[in-house]
């Protein structure tokens, strides 16, 4: 199916209520725009929004001052009701410079909020973003409402007490614009207050200085005449269930997720990865978490990295390696090696926009067909995906429960979006948690390294180290009945089928698929997997606010799939699978289930807006009724 | 607590599988002498991990009675290191070849080294790829005639342990597979050091490359070939003793003169001079006499030792899943 967008035609400040907005910064990637979304966020939480946020970085780490390649912008949807996209157009947009106007101006919804640092439109400044005439002072925002501000003034008069260069003042320009969006939303400044304590706790000057702008740019929305329909938006609060809540972006809850999946297994994990965009935060947080049963590693390259996992789950910890696709393809050789030698290893790959060096800032879900297929030799490896940033924690758990009980590597599939992208987590109750404690094999008598579970299928796991449990594995086919290097033909046949059952087997132990939205059977059903879970669940809401028969359904176990997915795919009239890549899902379903899905794609880097979701719903019911 | 260790002989240390190298293969003796070395090192045998990559060589473990993993070409370096960090317990020998441990391999070995890991590295050097069928290896002699190399190779080669020096390596040695006492001797010492211990062993293959160490290995020809160097013993061969290596000054160099008449400019070996190692590591022959022994060590803090200092520092905190689930910004509904 073809791409197309509807417009959702929401102008959210225009409601007589407004109960959601989309608001986006976007300024030159020196000008702390991540900084200010981070802290926007946070009051937006603490104010009982429900949210959604996206990070948009751009690839240079410091592109030159003003260019448009050099916009970083940060994006938050927050609402009264449950919010689980970034938002397809935007209701304000603060613009720091011309640049950052002219990559986001055709995404502001007609008569939305346009705020400009006019003291940024200098004519060299105009030039780099290839505008011929100013466009605060021609007709290019005239659909829009306008508020121009020489922030860079204000923020020089509002700093001035405490004596910093021209260029340390400047740089408070982002907190200044940010108490204005606050008062524009009535967030309370005092956490941001705090935080810039703790930033800046050796610089009291840079601290009192960014705090002083904050306060200012309140201040100014709170003075200034400002134009008509400019004024104070009060968001009511979302209705959420109770308990006590967090933001978390994805990375940060796969980390914590592999730190409760050590802690559940009871086992020391050995995390060994190789830096590359956008998966090395990973890596990051959990070298700083290793008060827990995590050790970290980087090591020379990727293929070191997945070895070196290996090597520890060899020596009876948990290897994990973490990378995005070109490293994945790296690990390949490695991750047929665990298989072959049957060890426990989780792979995580934070995929990027491909192929090779491709868009690393971008997010796309273009490695489903390496997840599932990428290795040399009959290869089978359990698959799950992620769907939502909060859900990167539960799948990290569950990683690492599948591949300690199964003895076999695991691909767990982020993205770059879900690494970035940050929402509201309500935390989970520790002591609740369901333990699944690895016992590592210690019966000396009649021990064989072939010997395994009947149920399972999975094979022991002897540590070295323990007295008796002498043995020698490696990558040579292996004989079922001794696990000594063995070429027969038979032999091979059956330790193949061996390694497909096993994988088979795990469809038992994984949860049966269910419709997340809507009925079990009926017309559609909107199948999704990873990232694609916000747009796709806030389509197929407003299409059965519409009438529409159309369910929601989510995959997170690829492979193997739950045992009742063909069945309850077969009860509906049509399926479509909305993928960021040509179409990978939908051709494993095809295949597997022989069912007619439709496939709707988009590799733009870019994850799917509501609209397009929409646009394809409508068309297959418009196709439908045709038959 | 410390339970004498039950006593154990090279039997304990042979494996149950039948040995697959061609006959007159040299790793039979390299395999020999250490099955016969591992009850002298008195360390638990549960404790001994054998991991290798691809290669004839990389074989040595399904014959050892120990732990073993035998890998994917040339990774063994990162894997024993994941091994070593898993459980430091351990020791941890690594069994590459010239092709496993310096051609596919070669970016790992360099780490290993100069991150200085805890590892035993010994690699067998024929100078050829067996396994394969003999085609020229990154140590093979340039000319070398193999079957991807019909007219010569035309590759220089690269020395192991000048590479391993170059790498940072703490721990360089070289011996030769039939020659089971230096061979016992300089393995030991490799397992006594703390951090990278490299060890090149001259392997024949009698299949693909025979004879390429005949000078080294020869009874006949070896006193005037090779030369065995020791830690503060003057630098002497030849059949009866009467050579020697001296250092010409004028030209920091390496030089042959008798012993007879040049008693005191007879080099002494030092194996903490790291510029001395160099040119002994590089010294070759017709001209030279290659040197067999212990060529370079140095004392030096060992990956592992200072990763588990760290990890003991970062354990001294408080861990608590549910601490680190509420940190930072929280906010509670009703
Ligand atoms: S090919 Fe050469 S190195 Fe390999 S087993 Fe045979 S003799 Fe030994």
């Amino acid at each position: 199916m073809d791409l197309a967008e509807e417009e959702l035609n929401e102008h959210h400040l225009d409601e007589n209520r407004v109960v959601d907005v989309v608001v986006r910064f976007a300024g030159d990637s020196g000008d702390g725009m991540q900084l200010t979304g981070a802290n926007f966020t946070q009051a937006t939480a603490l104010y009982g929004n429900d949210l959604s946020t996206f990070p948009d970085f751009p690839a240079e780490i410091r592109a030159p001052v003003g260019a448009t390649f050099g916009v970083s912008a940060f994006q938050i949807y927050f609402g009264a009701e449950d919010v689980t996209t970034a938002g397809d157009a935007l209701d304000v947009l603060v613009a720091m410079n011309p640049a950052a106007l002219v990559t986001n101006i055709a995404n502001l919804v007609d008569s939305g909020l346009v705020i400009v640092d006019s003291g940024a439109f200098t004519a060299k400044n105009l030039a780099k973003a290839r505008y011929d005439s100013n466009p605060l002072e021609d007709n290019t925002l005239d659909a829009y409402r306008v508020l121009s501000i020489d922030i860079s003034q204000q923020v020089l008069n509002a700093v001035e007490p405490f004596g910093l260069s021209h260029k340390d003042a400047l740089r408070c320009k982002n907190m200044w614009t940010l108490g204005l969006v606050m008062w524009l939303f009535d967030r309370d400044r005092q956490p941001t207050i705090e935080n810039l304590k703790k930033k800046f706790a050796g610089k009291p000057d840079i601290a009192n200085a960014n705090i002083a702008a904050l306060n200012a740019g309140h201040a100014y929305g709170e003075t200034a005449e400002l134009p008509a329909g400019i004024h104070v938006y009060k968001i009511p609060k979302a209705k959420v269930a109770p308990g006590t809540y967090r933001n978390i972006t994805g990375t940060t809850a796969l980390a914590w997720g592999l730190i409760a999946g050590s802690e559940l297994a009871q086992i020391d994990i050995l995390f060994a990865s190789y830096p590359i965009t956008p998966a090395s935060n990973l890596l990051h947080e959990l070298s700083n978490r290793r008060e827990f049963r995590i050790n970290t590693f980087q090591a020379e390259d990727e293929i070191a990295a997945v070895c070196a996992a290996i090597g520890a789950s060899f020596a009876g910890s948990l290897g994990v390696t973490s990378s995005a696709g070109p490293g994945i393809a790296l690990k390949a050789e490695g991750i047929a090696l665990a298989a072959a030698a049957e060890l426990p290893l989780v792979v995580v790959n934070t995929q990027r926009g491909g192929p090779s060096t491709g868009l690393p800032t971008k997010t796309e879900q273009s490695d489903l067909n390496m997840a599932m297929f990428g290795r040399h030799g009959d290869t089978p490896i359990p698959v799950i995906a992620s769907s939502t940033s909060t859900d990167c924690f539960d799948v990290a758990v569950e990683a690492v429960r599948l591949a300690t009980k199964y003895m076999t590597p695991v691909m767990l599939l982020s993205d770059g979006y879900l690494a970035n992208a940050a929402e509201p987590w309500q935390i989970p109750d520790v002591a609740a948690m369901q333990g699944f404690p690895v016992q590592h094999h210690s019966e000396i008598e009649g021990f064989k390294p072939s010997l395994r579970n009947a149920e399972t299928l999975a094979r022991v796991w002897p540590k070295p180290g323990t007295a008796g449990l002498e043995h020698r594995i490696g990558g040579i086919e292996r004989s079922y009945e001794t696990g000594d290097i063995s070429y027969d033909p038979a032999n091979h046949q059956k330790m193949t089928d061996l390694r497909k059952n096993k994988v088979d087997g795990i469809a038992k132990d994984i949860p049966l698929q269910e419709v997340c939205l809507g009925n079990d059977s009926g017309k559609l059903a909107v199948v999704g997997w990873g990232s694609t879970f916000g747009a796709i669940h806030q389509a197929v809401k407003r299409c059965r606010e519409e009438g529409l028969d159309v369910s929601h359904i989510q995959i997170r176990y690829l492979a193997p799939f739950p045992a009742n997915l063909g069945e309850l795919l077969s009860g509906f009239d049509a399926v479509l699978v909305p993928e960021m890549n040509t179409g990978q899902l939908v051709r494993l379903l095809r295949s597997e289930f022989l069912i007619d899905a439709d496939a709707l794609n988009k590799v733009a880097g870019q994850p799917f807006k509501i609209g397009e979701v929409i646009a394809a719903i409508h068309e297959k019911f418009a196709d439908m009724q045709q038959l | 607590m410390n339970k004498p260790l039950p006593t154990l002989t090279l039997k304990d240390f042979a494996s149950d599988q039948e040995v697959r190298w061609c006959p007159g293969c040299g790793d039979y003796a390299i395999l020999k002498t250490l099955q016969k070395l591992m009850p002298e090192l008195d360390r638990p045998r549960e404790n001994q991990v054998f991991v290798s990559g691809i290669g004839c060589s990389s074989r040595f473990p399904y014959y050892m009675n120990t732990f073993g993993f035998h890998t994917i070409h040339g990774r063994a370096p990162a894997i024993a290191t994941g091994v070593k960090l898993a459980n430091p317990e351990l020791d941890v020998w690594v069994i590459t070849g010239d092709g496993d441990g310096f051609s596919i391999g070669g970016n790992h070995m360099l780490h290993v080294l100069r991150r200085n890991v805890d590892l035993q590295i010994l690699l067998f050097n024929n100078e050829i790829y067996g396994l394969t069928k003999g085609q020229y290896s990154p140590t093979s002699q340039p000319g070398t005639r193999s079957p991807s190399s019909p007219m010569g190779s035309v590759d220089a080669p690269l020395s192991p342990c000048l590479v391993a020096l170059g790498a940072g390596a703490t721990f360089i040695a070289r011996s030769i597979d039939t020659e089971a006492k230096h061979l016992s001797g300089v393995v030991a010492d490799s397992h006594a050091h703390k951090g990278a211990a490299f060890v090149e062993i001259l392997q024949n293959c009698p299949i693909y490359n025979d004879g390429v160490f005949e000078q080294v290995k020869d009874k006949k020809l070896a006193p005037d070939f090779r030369v065995e160097v020791e830690h503060g013993e003057p630098i002497i061969f030849g059949k009866d003793r009467e050579k020697a290596i001296t250092l010409d000054r004028e030209s920091l160099s390496l030089k042959v003169i008798e012993v007879a008449g040049n008693e005191e400019r007879v080099l002494v070996h030092d194996q903490h001079n790291k510029v001395l190692a160099q040119l002994l590591a590089a010294m070759s022959g017709p001209e030279f006499p290659v040197a067999v022994g212990v060529i370079y060590r140095e004392v030096k803090p060992s990956f592992i030792d200072d990763s588990m200092n760290q990890l003991g520092l970062a354990r001294d905190k408080a861990a608590s899943l549910e601490a680190l689930l509420y940190s930072g910004h929280t906010w509670t509904v009703k």
